[in-house]
């Protein structure tokens, strides 16, 4: 169960996330990790929101795109980031409080 | 004001939240369950649940409780997927805050549960998400073929480092004592697993790292003092919970170690209207089941408790035996909406 987000991949990372003009929220996930189920509806609340309008949600499943993953050192997730003019700039790990990814995102657009 | 007084307000989910929810929804309370942001509890981070009563082929942990959600919401509780973040729990209308908004209640039943306890060694922190973990089935994938150390004795380091063999051909429990407190079929399976050795009497002091990733670990010798390294990639640390009963401090009676005291067998805490139940309470068995019995006991309990405040006032929510148009009217006219402020 992932959030209605838009999935990247290794391939579309770098237009999609790095060269995005928006900052990007990346959920770092995977299937069988029951922790991530929790984070999808949160986003999607977020992605609804005001906020959602300021920042592209995305998400990228870790099974399937390993070399994304390694390539930021993902080593737990649920990860998110916020990448913006292709750095990331600000994470969470595991399940937070919806208010806590909400100041993440703003301290970092 | 009154309209938007609750019955009741269910804090924590988990196995004991959610069957409180169960309980006082089917008793038409219209619970209102504060999930917290960490829904679900500790069964979201198993994998399979053996030992929970009627499944024979046992059932996936976050199944498990993504069924009794379903269960509780049927009857009619709502949810909040989001941390209470404040409660005044004296009066004989309680409040529970989740940010900016507060509900009001007139019985609450408190489910926190307990919070992962972490080793507290330097380089823990520093390495949480970068080699230290908290939960197998979340990070595990991320070792394969790597050295790895759980951390523990009890039946969740068990667990996580037979997990763990599906990734890692070379799983290390460290473990202060000389032998497993935890249950003889899980220790046995542990010591059965040819990927899996034990470091007895060994006590971490540091976790090690290496270009901002864990290296290994520095032990100590609980019998002797003798110290030593362990190379690893991996370090679960699974040393057991503690209760989250923070945002009770100061209103509800707590032991020494921060334990909801009830007045057991029953669920009552020392302020009248306020149930505790499940592992912010239990330090012994810790169990889903047991949780799940007490949650039971505390919408009972709360349930109870707000007949008994019917009886010199209006009707409350409980209804008995065939249920009435005019009296379920009644009871949804206690449901309001939360103040905002």
């Amino acid at each position: 169960m992932a959030s209605n987000a838009k999935a990247v991949t290794d391939q579309s990372w770098t237009a999609e996330v790095l060269q995005s003009d928006k900052p990007v929220l990346v959920d770092f996930w995977a299937e069988w990790c029951g922790p991530c189920r929790k984070v999808a509806p949160v986003l999607d609340e977020i992605a609804a929101s005001e906020l959602g309008e300021k920042v592209q949600i995305v998400k990228l499943n870790i099974d399937e795109n390993p070399n994304t993953a390694r390539d930021y050192g993902i080593m737990s997730i649920p990860t998110l980031t916020v990448f913006k003019g292709g750095q990331a700039v600000q994470s969470v790990l595991g399940v937070q409080p919806k208010g806590t990814i909400v100041k993440m995102i703003e301290s970092a657009l | 004001m009154s309209g938007d007084i609750r019955n009741v307000i269910v804090i924590g989910s988990g196995p004991s939240g959610y069957t409180a929810a169960v309980y006082a929804a089917r008793a038409n309370l219209n619970p209102l369950v504060i999930e917290g942001a960490q829904s679900g509890g500790a069964l979201m981070t198993t994998t399979e649940v053996e030992n929970f009563p009627g499944f024979p082929d046992g059932v996936m942990g976050p199944d498990l409780m993504d069924d009794l959600r379903k269960q509780a919401e049927r009857f009619g509780a709502e949810f909040i997927t989001d941390d209470a973040t404040a409660v005044d729990l004296t009066g004989d209308v309680k409040t529970v805050s989740v940010g900016d908004t507060t509900y009001r209640a007139r019985a609450v039943v408190v489910a926190t549960g307990s919070a992962w306890k972490p080793l507290g060694v330097p380089g823990e922190q520093e390495y949480l998400g970068h080699g230290v973990s908290s939960c197998a089935t979340c990070d595990g994938f991320f070792f394969r073929g790597q050295k790895i150390v759980v951390v523990g004795g009890g039946d969740s380091a068990m667990e996580e480092a037979n997990f763990l063999t599906r990734f890692a051909d070379d799983v290390t429990i460290l473990h202060r004592r000389g032998e497993f407190r935890a249950s003889k079929i899980m220790a046995d399976r542990a010591l059965a697993n040819p990927k899996i050795n034990v470091r007895w009497n060994s006590a971490v002091e540091e976790v090690l790292g290496e270009d901002g990733k864990v290296s290994g670990v520095r032990l100590s010798d609980t019998r002797t003092g003798e110290e030593s390294t362990l190379d690893a990639t991996g370090v679960f640390v699974a040393i057991g919970h503690h209760p989250r009963s923070e945002l009770f401090r100061g209103q509800l009676d707590l032991d020494d170690n921060g334990y909801v005291l009830v007045d057991s067998p029953s669920s009552r805490t020392n302020v009248p209207g306020v149930f505790a139940a499940g592992d912010v309470v239990d330090h012994t068995y810790q169990q889903a089941i047991t949780a799940a019995g007490t949650g039971c006991v505390a919408a009972l309990d709360a349930e109870r408790y707000l007949e008994g405040l019917s009886d010199d006032e209006e009707p409350l929510g409980a209804v008995w035996g065939p249920t009435s148009d005019e009296a379920l009217k009644a009871s949804a006219a206690e449901v309001g909406a939360p103040t905002t402020h």
